[in-house]
């Protein structure tokens, strides 16, 4: 996603990337970067939840509109209102990706 | 305050992410500066959630990902602005969709971005979103040879001025 962004932006258009995990977009140089430290899947929010969704959505307009420089970061200071336990369980499909059950499979012992 | 990029991701997958620097010949800083007063300007909004409109377009293509789990579909979708939410399909296997089903605004706000506009302030917003699939690292050619030149003329034909992205 942070290099879609790049591209996007090389093209001419301003972007601004809300994302999990900030760290990894500042490594992949995205231009504008707005982090959040929601589980996967809930880029803007607990479902249902307006007020926080839109607390997002104004930090990333801000960011968009407002950046004077590349690499401009801004964290948008809301907890997750749900345990961690139960909220990292939840953002994961019930089944694994065909990537996980490939991984697992090649680290299953043979014998 | 900090973000902990790293507070929901299984320890397992962590080294898959961090310190992996930037990829090969995308280390510059690019630059497009914003250049209109927000209250004037028309924003588009683009998930990775693998969102799709289920009547009237093909889901992403999660059986030859099932087959190939090396590769992720590179293709896109355009989600009406005034789409209603229960029309929207998720097409991701990498995460859990319910609350994105039952919220598709959690990915993709452009009810929310309509009331903004509503309230003055922001200027308008674009008639068509755009919707990926993440998990196009182990290939971005996909993207970069056939979707972005699309989005690009998407976004260029419905005159944004900025875009934000966002994963799942």
């Amino acid at each position: 996603m942070p290099v879609l962004a790049r591209w996007i932006e090389t093209a001419g258009i301003p972007t601004v990337v809300v994302t999990m995990m900030p760290a990894v977009a500042e490594e992949r140089r995205a231009p504008r970067i707005v982090g959040v430290e929601f589980p996967f899947g809930h880029a803007f929010g607990m479902p249902g939840d307006k007020t926080m969704q839109r607390r997002v959505l104004e930090v990333a307009l801000q960011v968009l509109a407002g950046s004077t420089a590349f690499g401009t970061r801004v964290d948008v200071d809301i907890e997750w209102p749900v345990p961690l336990r139960d909220a990292y369980k939840a953002w994961q499909p019930k089944e694994a990706s065909p990537i996980v059950r490939k991984l697992l499979a090649s680290q299953r012992p043979t014998s | 305050m900090i973000v902990d990029s790293y507070r929901f991701l299984p320890r397992s997958f962590r080294p898959m992410y961090e310190g992996r620097g930037p990829f090969p010949g995308e280390e510059a800083p690019v630059w497009a500066p914003f250049e209109k007063r927000l209250a004037a300007a028309r924003i588009a909004l683009l998930t990775s959630a693998g969102l799709f409109v289920r009547s009237t377009q093909p889901s992403f293509d999660l059986e030859r990902e099932q087959n190939n789990p090396e590769w992720g579909d590179p293709s896109w979708r355009s989600i009406p602005a005034n789409a209603d939410a229960a029309e929207i399909g998720v097409a991701h296997l990498h995460i859990n969709d319910e609350d994105i089903k039952a919220d598709p605004e959690i990915a993709l706000p452009a009810r929310l971005l309509d009331h903004l506009v509503a309230e003055g302030m922001v200027g308008s917003a674009t008639a068509e979103h755009l919707s990926v699939m993440g998990y196009q690292d182990r290939s971005l050619d996909g993207w970069r040879q056939e979707t972005l030149p699309e989005l690009v003329a998407k976004l260029r034909d419905q005159q944004a001025d900025g875009l934000i992205l966002a994963p799942a």
